[in-house]
């Protein structure tokens, strides 16, 4: 009867089986998980990443709400096949200010990390309002009624606020002045200088091609500069990351 | 092998009882030596958490390497050919060489990644999004023609971008509403549609004052200003009285990006020879 034999403790009493087993179970996920937190390599910063603006965060609120993500995900994986269609692999810096993130491998629609700046705005509208007009073969929903819907920033500031709670760096200035970013961003005319300087690389356009701010001026700010903050011709990427 | 031999649990109901049998030793032995695998497995590849990083393993594999690995062993294979491809005169190319064949097997690629979300994935078009198999041209379909439109786009930021804008006549008020409905029965006389005589007679007035300069006395546009023709049935936005009064009123021009800033020169070349050949090349 050496060690080995010794189960037989452990199987004949039930408390010491489910403390050993919960022991077992602690263990592995504080190796497995916890590293995750503290690991220089797996926390890589990248240049260029910054927060939403206020017009691209409520984008990607009408994005989440009608559940664009059940088809279309936002990471590019380390392959050449996706590499080569959709541009350089998602890091995951990337989607550091995204709360949920829009990470996935299921794709009915195609990937979208790095859909910014691929379209024109008018393209994305006639796609948006019916998606066979520009690609027949597509089975996408129609949304035109985005078009239609005239929003206000009413809740932005507690938006990012909340954003802010789970670590986004908003600072109070970008809170304070959120509503006329929000505007700013849909106007052409408008002094941007300051929103560009809170949201460096952020899109400019009355994206609708309408008057006054719809949702679709918002989603189309949002698909816009997705995958565009980080410039790779002066990224290295680190093997080990 | 005899059960007698084995020793029972000891454990009896209502007479039955329990054999203690070992492990199969096959099983144990395929155990043991997952277990040596799985050790040697962490070393060779990247496991190990530590106080900063993790360790990288022996054999140095990553990701991140394997992709880049990847596509830069299919540049190698393609290497000879695509520098050949960058550097043609697109103009002189022969058909049929196998840099051409090439060419229109990678610019097809090329056109289902980059070009067929607007031009259809048949390259047909759609409204407002030209059509690339016919021989109408809004900036020419000669070879080097279709590659500098690839290259440079239309109407975007870039300075060699393909350029014009129609004026917006009725929105900015440069013709009376009048005026745009009897232009509009003259582009629907000279394109052969069904039209009110007396109003196009004094739409050919107007059209001479206010549109010849960029679609030409006769209608029939002009590829160096990208003014399609009017004269015939193909139409970008559709050639019926509602949205030639539309066009006429508000004026409409689509985009296209500047390639050249996202493709290789072997992929825009290649684009276009694809283009060139499907049929509407001149």
């Amino acid at each position: 009867m050496g060690l080995i034999d010794k189960h037989k403790i452990i199987e004949t009493n039930g408390t010491l089986l489910m403390v050993g087993a919960l022991l077992v179970v602690t263990v592995g996920g504080i190796v497995e998980i916890a590293p995750l937190f503290y690991l220089e390599n797996t926390i890589e910063d990248v240049e260029g990443v910054r927060p939403y603006s206020p017009l691209e965060l409520t984008g990607r609120e009408i994005y989440v709400r009608e559940g664009c993500y059940v088809c279309h995900s936002q990471m590019i994986r380390p392959m050449r096949d996706e590499v080569e269609r959709y541009g350089h692999y998602s890091l995951a810096a990337e989607s550091k200010y995204d709360h949920p993130f829009q990470w996935g491998s299921k794709r009915t629609g195609p990937d979208l990390a790095r859909v910014g700046g691929r379209y024109s705005d008018a393209w994305h509208v006639d796609h948006l309002t019916n998606p066979q007009s520009v690609v027949p073969e597509s089975v996408m929903p129609k949304y035109g009624f985005l078009s239609d819907r005239y929003i206000e920033p009413e809740y932005i500031e507690d938006l990012m606020k909340t954003h802010r709670i789970v670590g986004v760096p908003y600072t109070d200035e970008m809170i304070e002045v959120a509503k006329e970013d929000f505007a700013a961003q849909a106007d052409p005319w408008a002094d941007t200088d300051g929103l560009m300087e809170r949201y460096p690389g952020a899109v400019v356009s009355n994206f609708d091609g309408q008057d006054g701010i719809t949702e679709m001026d918002a989603i189309i700010a949002y698909m816009q500069m997705l995958g565009t903050l980080v410039d790779f011709s002066t990224f290295t990427p680190d093997a080990s990351r | 092998m005899s059960k007698k031999e084995v020793e029972t649990t000891g454990h009896s109901w209502d007479g039955i009882e329990e054999y203690n049998n070992p492990l199969p030793r096959w099983w144990l032995i395929i155990w043991y030596i997952c277990i040596i695998w799985g050790i040697g497995y962490t070393i060779a590849f990247p496991a190990w958490p530590l106080v900063k990083g993790a360790t990288a393993g022996m054999l140095g594999w990553s990701t991140r390497a394997q992709v880049a690995d990847k596509i830069a062993s299919f540049e190698e294979m393609n290497a000879t050919v695509e520098a050949e491809l960058a550097a043609a005169d697109v103009t002189t190319i022969e058909v049929g060489s196998p840099v051409h064949n090439y060419a229109v097997n990678m610019g097809a690629a090329v056109f289902r990644a980059n070009c067929s979300q607007c031009h259809g994935s048949g390259a047909a078009g759609n409204v407002g999004y030209p059509n690339l198999l016919d021989n109408d041209w809004l900036w020419g379909g000669t070879i080097d023609e279709v590659a500098f439109t690839v290259q440079h786009g239309v109407r975007n930021e870039t300075d060699e971008a393909r350029y014009s804008e129609m004026p917006r006549f009725g929105a900015d008020e440069l013709l009376e509403p009048a005026q745009i409905d009897q232009v509009v029965e003259y582009v629907l006389q000279i394109s052969g549609q069904d039209h009110d005589a007396a109003m196009a007679t004094e739409g050919a007035v107007v059209f001479e004052e206010n549109c010849v300069a960029c679609h030409a006395e006769d209608g029939t546009g002009d590829i160096y200003q990208g003014a399609p023709n009017l004269t015939d049935a193909i139409w970008l936005y559709g050639g019926d009285r509602a949205t030639l009064k539309e066009t006429v009123t508000n004026a409409r021009f689509g985009v296209m990006p500047a390639w050249g800033q996202r493709l290789s020169q072997a992929e825009v070349n290649a684009a276009a020879l694809y283009v060139h050949q499907l049929g509407g090349g001149q």
